[in-house]
């Protein structure tokens, strides 16, 4: 499928990540979840409570939607950065498992 | 531990400006924000993306650079990507930088902590591709990137506003799906000298506007039964508009009808917020200078009230020279002479916003959504079930914790929470006020065991 977005620039210094165990380059120091969507990941996760697909909503930290697993901890990937080498899995739990509160 | 005369949460225009108004009277600020760079949500990342595509977002956009340049100031430590969640008596404030908490201890304490898009639920809204209009516009001002398919929905100023950017990006929107009805800004034109005090607000829409129709883009108004329909993503966008049912595919569905303040900070150290009928929100109660009811505690901007960017720096320079005088910075003379001059012009910006809040009305299907319509984004709750816990005798938002799981996923509320109150409200007939709102515990975001450790083991880390 076409992508949903489409860059302005030519996006920066390429860096290799994985999303959901494949190999993606993505800019480096590009806010994540916005990198991802232009390299046209459409679902983030799927909610633990009816499975349903989930992607970014908000962009500024506050829905969660965006929740990924880096490194074993549940992230915003909204509120990061691109880094060379990072490993990113959907997140699967709530997003407060291994969270307090 | 850190420690400063000043700790300000959210380095937006109202956070910036307290900052360098601070500073200039002698005080120590440390300025907290968890993004990673200075601006806020309409300044974001100005810094950075104005040479790049300044053109495109426009001169308000601009009025962000002398901000975040204020900001290089001996007196103002700004430390980015620092997550703020717990405030305590001091006042002591708790924030995670890269994953490690860290604590600083402030004499005086001011939360500039901003908006939040009013939810809007509707049918669908949940899908992957639906997203906030804000979070359109950050993905255009941050990354650079527009959505090729995207359907604008709701009202009000920032929706032509983004619609008028993409226009500038050369992506127009697919349509203009608006929801005030026709009634509406005629309304808000007899509303006391509205034309009058909106006339300005009137031109820039008018101008933006004009710009969405060159472009030829498709606008509906007072649209009704709107809802996104797809499988695993939004697909198109269903409505009724001019006695018409129609349907527009696309991609991308950007979703506004107005921001309200965020008071998830202020409500967790239980300073009072009461419903203001106009905006359709809570507010947290403050004197003139924004003085809570601790009186350490200063708020100021959007999170106070919606008043708008300039609103908010006025605020925010109000805010510090309260602060510069309860600390023996700033003769009580001299602060009230400055003051006297930012209260003229916050009063003036002030002005359009009874118009611009008529004018624009939020949808009010989806402050009284259908009953299989989620509005508990986290736990997926809907209306339904919310009003299945008044029959049984529900009055409020806490009470409503005990029946179901709303407001109780990692957004504690966020978007849910007026929809709750809202729907309560209108269930048992009473007041917002006596409905009231989710209580706030911290941590204001879930917080990891790793990042507690972190701040154990290093206990000068921060110094
Ligand atoms: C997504 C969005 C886009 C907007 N775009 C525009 C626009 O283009 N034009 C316009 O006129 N108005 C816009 N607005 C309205 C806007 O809210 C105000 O005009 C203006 O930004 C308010 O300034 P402020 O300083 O009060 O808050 P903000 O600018 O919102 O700044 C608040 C800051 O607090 C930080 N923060 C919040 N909670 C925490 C925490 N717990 N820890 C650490 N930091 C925290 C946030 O990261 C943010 O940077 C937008 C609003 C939103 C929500
Ligand atoms: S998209 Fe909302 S928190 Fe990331």
């Amino acid at each position: 499928m076409k992508h949903a977005f489409h860059r302005l620039d030519a996006p920066a210094d390429l860096v290799r990540v994985t999303f959901r165990g494949q190999v993606v380059d993505l800019p480096a120091g590009e806010n994540l979840a916005a990198a991802l969507l232009a390299a046209g990941v459409t679902v983030f996760r799927n909610t633990p409570v009816s499975g349903a697909p989930r992607a970014p909503f908000c962009m500024m930290g506050a829905c969660y939607d965006c929740l990924v697993e880096i490194d074993g901890t549940t992230r915003q990937a909204c509120m990061l950065e691109v880094s060379e080498g990072m490993v990113i899995e959907p997140a699967h739990g709530k997003g407060a498992d291994n969270a307090l509160g | 531990m850190r420690s400063a005369d000043l700790i300000i949460v959210g380095a937006g225009p109202a956070g910036m400006a307290a900052a360098a108004c601070a500073a200039g009277k002698g005080l120590s600020v440390l300025l907290l924000d968890e993004q990673p760079r200075a601006g806020g949500q309409i300044y974001r990342d100005v810094a950075r993306a104005w040479p790049k595509r300044g053109g495109l977002l426009g001169k308000d956009y601009a009025a962000g650079l002398p901000l975040v340049q204020a900001l290089d100031h001996p007196g103002i430590t700004h430390i980015t990507g620092a997550t703020v969640w717990q405030i305590e008596d001091g006042p002591l404030v708790t924030f995670t930088v890269n994953g490690a908490a860290q604590q600083a201890q402030g004499k005086r304490l001011l939360i500039a902590t901003g908006a939040l898009e009013r939810p809007m639920p509707l049918p669908g809204w949940t899908l992957p591709g639906v997203m906030t209009a804000g979070a359109g516009q950050i993905l255009l001002k941050q990354s650079g990137m527009v959505s090729d398919r995207a359907v604008l929905v709701g009202c009000g100023p920032l929706l032509y506003l983004i619609g008028a950017q993409m226009v500038r990006a050369g992506t127009p929107p697919l349509a203009l799906v608006e929801t005030q009805g026709r009634g509406d800004l005629l309304a808000a034109m007899r509303h006391v000298g509205g034309a009058l005090r909106g006339w300005r607000y009137m031109l820039k829409g008018l101008g933006m506007l004009a710009e969405l129709r060159r472009a030829g883009v498709a606008r509906h108004v007072a649209a009704t039964d709107i809802e996104i329909a797809g499988a695993n993503r939004a697909e198109s966008v269903r409505f009724r508009a001019a006695g018409q049912q129609h349907e527009i595919g696309c991609d991308t569905v950007l979703l506004h009808h107005g921001v309200v303040p965020n008071t998830q900070a202020a409500r967790s150290i239980d300073i009072p917020h009461e419903w203001d009928s106009r905006q359709r929100a809570f507010v947290p109660q403050r004197d003139a200078w924004g003085r809570s009811a601790r009186a350490d505690v200063f708020i100021a901007g959007d999170g106070a009230g919606i008043g708008g960017a300039k609103a908010a720096a006025i605020a925010g320079e109000l805010a510090a020279l309260a602060i510069a005088h309860d600390l023996g910075a700033l003769a009580q003379g001299d602060r009230d002479l400055e003051a006297r001059q930012l209260r003229w012009r916050l009063s003036a910006e002030l002005a359009a916003r009874p118009f611009i809040d008529r004018a624009y009305p939020p949808f009010a299907p989806a402050l009284a959504p259908a009953d299989k319509t989620i509005i508990c984004r986290c736990e997926e709750v809907t209306a339904g079930d919310i009003r299945r816990y008044a029959a049984m005798g529900c009055l409020g938002p806490n009470q409503a914790k005990a029946f179901g799981r709303a407001g109780m996923g990692p957004c504690q509320g966020r978007y849910c929470g007026l929809s709750v109150t809202e729907i309560l409200s209108a269930a048992h007939g009473q007041a917002p006020d006596r409905t009231g709102y989710y209580r706030i515990r911290p941590p204001l975001k879930p917080v990891t065991l790793a990042e507690l450790a972190a701040m154990a083991d290093t206990p000068d880390a921060a110094e």
